[in-house]
């Protein structure tokens, strides 16, 4: 049966485990909210990765990690557009730019990072390829699956216990009235606390800072640790009227009932 | 007859039932089930699975409804249910059980999410000795200064009586600022 679902009912981590118990050969495929991922896999064992627009290319990877800077990464896109990564690779090794560690620790930690982030995914439609195999001219790793299976169960109980928090991206953040002094604030954090406003829901502040579900948990999870906001109803949302809450509309007779209450509870 | 309701919820094993038992005049309706879990089994031995109910009737034309809401995560759609129409709510927090602490803030903030009526915060088992004072629960829950946070025995009759009386007061003060 072919291997295809929902990110929802499925997830990463058991998606993972399953390539790796039965040694599959393929690419996992997985449209998410507003990407698309490729994941290969050989054996059982992760080969290649990329997700959205990143052609996962060696240039990109060298250019990400630093080992090349920005000119050196067009003057490659530019120029050596038909070189394979692998011939791309002997080029840098031979004119000492980089070692062949470099590479492989690169391209390693690249592919890992891809699938990294493919956890805190929860919604997405994905497919199992069997013939798929990566692009030519791609370097391809053979990294074992164990520790990123790890990994991501970490990752997916982290997401359990922020949605245990924050039971809801559909409520807004205030600030409180008592916000601890000396809170130091990182550059994302900061990009949340721009936004904390009753008429942001925290899933549009997650939107307007391209963060996704486990990142903006995880930032505004720290805000409410850190005292600094709490959670609370979106302005403008329909507060649900509630008429049974007392058996009567006149505010003095309503009065006169919490009276009544109070009489009876002291003469218990 | 009219008919009034306050909602007592915490954490689980937090004290809630017995409170509810404490001040109904009626037998508290405690859909009570025996535990699954080895963790929860360690703290009791049976759970409320959907909620507890007792009465306090203030005469022919009113009854005071006090509804009790399961502790454990798994059963928190009840909590929705349950707060539509109440006139506050009281939030138990175990006194000697600061690793729920958290918990009960999060419980908190939930109610306050469903309905923004007022409510007030029982710090159970006092009496204890491994009990945490109230200002350090003030802090740990982050409660600011004018929530009322208010020492309490669940089993202590008058103890609970004040709690009850303390949520009216607020209510009373509420709409009278007009809120």
């Amino acid at each position: 049966m072919a291997l295809r679902g929902n990110l929802r009912d499925i997830t990463m981590t058991q998606l993972l485990n399953l390539v790796h118990l039965a040694s599959k050969t393929g690419t996992l495929v997985v449209d998410g909210v507003s990407e698309q991922a490729y994941v290969s896999f050989r054996d059982g064992k992760l080969a290649y990765a990329r997700v959205g627009k990143d052609d996962g290319s060696l240039a990109l990877v060298l250019h990400k990690a630093n080992k090349i800077n920005a000119n050196q990464y067009r003057a490659i896109v530019e120029r050596a557009g038909q070189m394979t990564d692998k011939e791309l690779g002997l080029l840098l090794i031979n004119a000492g730019y980089v070692s062949q560690e470099d590479i492989l620790l690169n391209l390693q930690g690249y592919f890992t990072d891809v699938v990294r982030r493919l956890f805190s995914w929860v919604e997405g439609i994905f497919r199992f390829e069997n013939e798929m195999l990566p692009p030519d001219g791609r370097i391809n790793v053979r990294l074992d699956l164990e520790n990123i299976i790890m990994e991501g169960s970490r990752q997916l109980r982290e997401l359990e216990q922020l949605q245990d928090e924050i039971p809801s991206l559909d409520m807004a953040l205030v600030f409180t009235n008592r916000p601890r002094s000396n809170v130091n604030l990182n550059v994302d954090e900061w990009k949340v606390v721009k936004f904390v406003d009753p008429k942001n829901t925290i899933r549009q502040i997650a939107g307007a800072n391209k963060l996704n579900e486990i990142e903006i948990r995880r930032i505004v999870y720290g805000l409410l640790q850190a005292g600094l906001v709490e959670l609370a109803r979106p302005a403008g949302s329909i507060v649900q009227p509630n008429p049974k809450q007392f058996p009567t509309k006149n505010k003095e007779e309503q009065k006169s009932l919490i009276n009544k209450l109070i009489s009876r509870i002291r003469s218990m | 007859m009219q008919t009034v309701k306050m909602v007592v919820t915490g954490p689980f094993s937090a004290g809630k039932t017995q409170f509810i038992q404490s001040v109904s005049e009626i037998d508290v309706v405690a859909t009570e089930r025996k535990i699954t879990s080895e963790e929860e089994r360690s703290v009791k031995s049976s759970t409320t699975v959907a909620m507890d109910f007792g009465r306090i009737t203030v005469d022919e034309d009113l009854v005071l409804y006090l509804f009790g809401t399961p502790g454990q995560k798994r059963f928190d759609f009840m909590w929705e249910i349950l707060s539509e129409g109440m006139l506050g709510f009281i939030v138990m927090v175990d006194s000697t059980r600061p690793e729920t602490f958290r918990e009960a803030r999060s419980i908190l903030e939930t109610f306050r999410a469903y309905a923004p009526t007022p409510f007030v915060v029982a710090a159970n088992k006092q009496d204890a000795e491994d009990a945490w004072e109230l200002e350090d629960m003030r802090n740990a829950l982050r409660l600011d200064k004018n929530t009322k946070i208010l020492p309490c025995i669940a089993i202590d009759r008058n103890m609970v009586k004040t709690v009850l009386l303390e949520l009216l007061y607020s209510i009373l003060k509420e709409m009278d600022a007009g809120k």
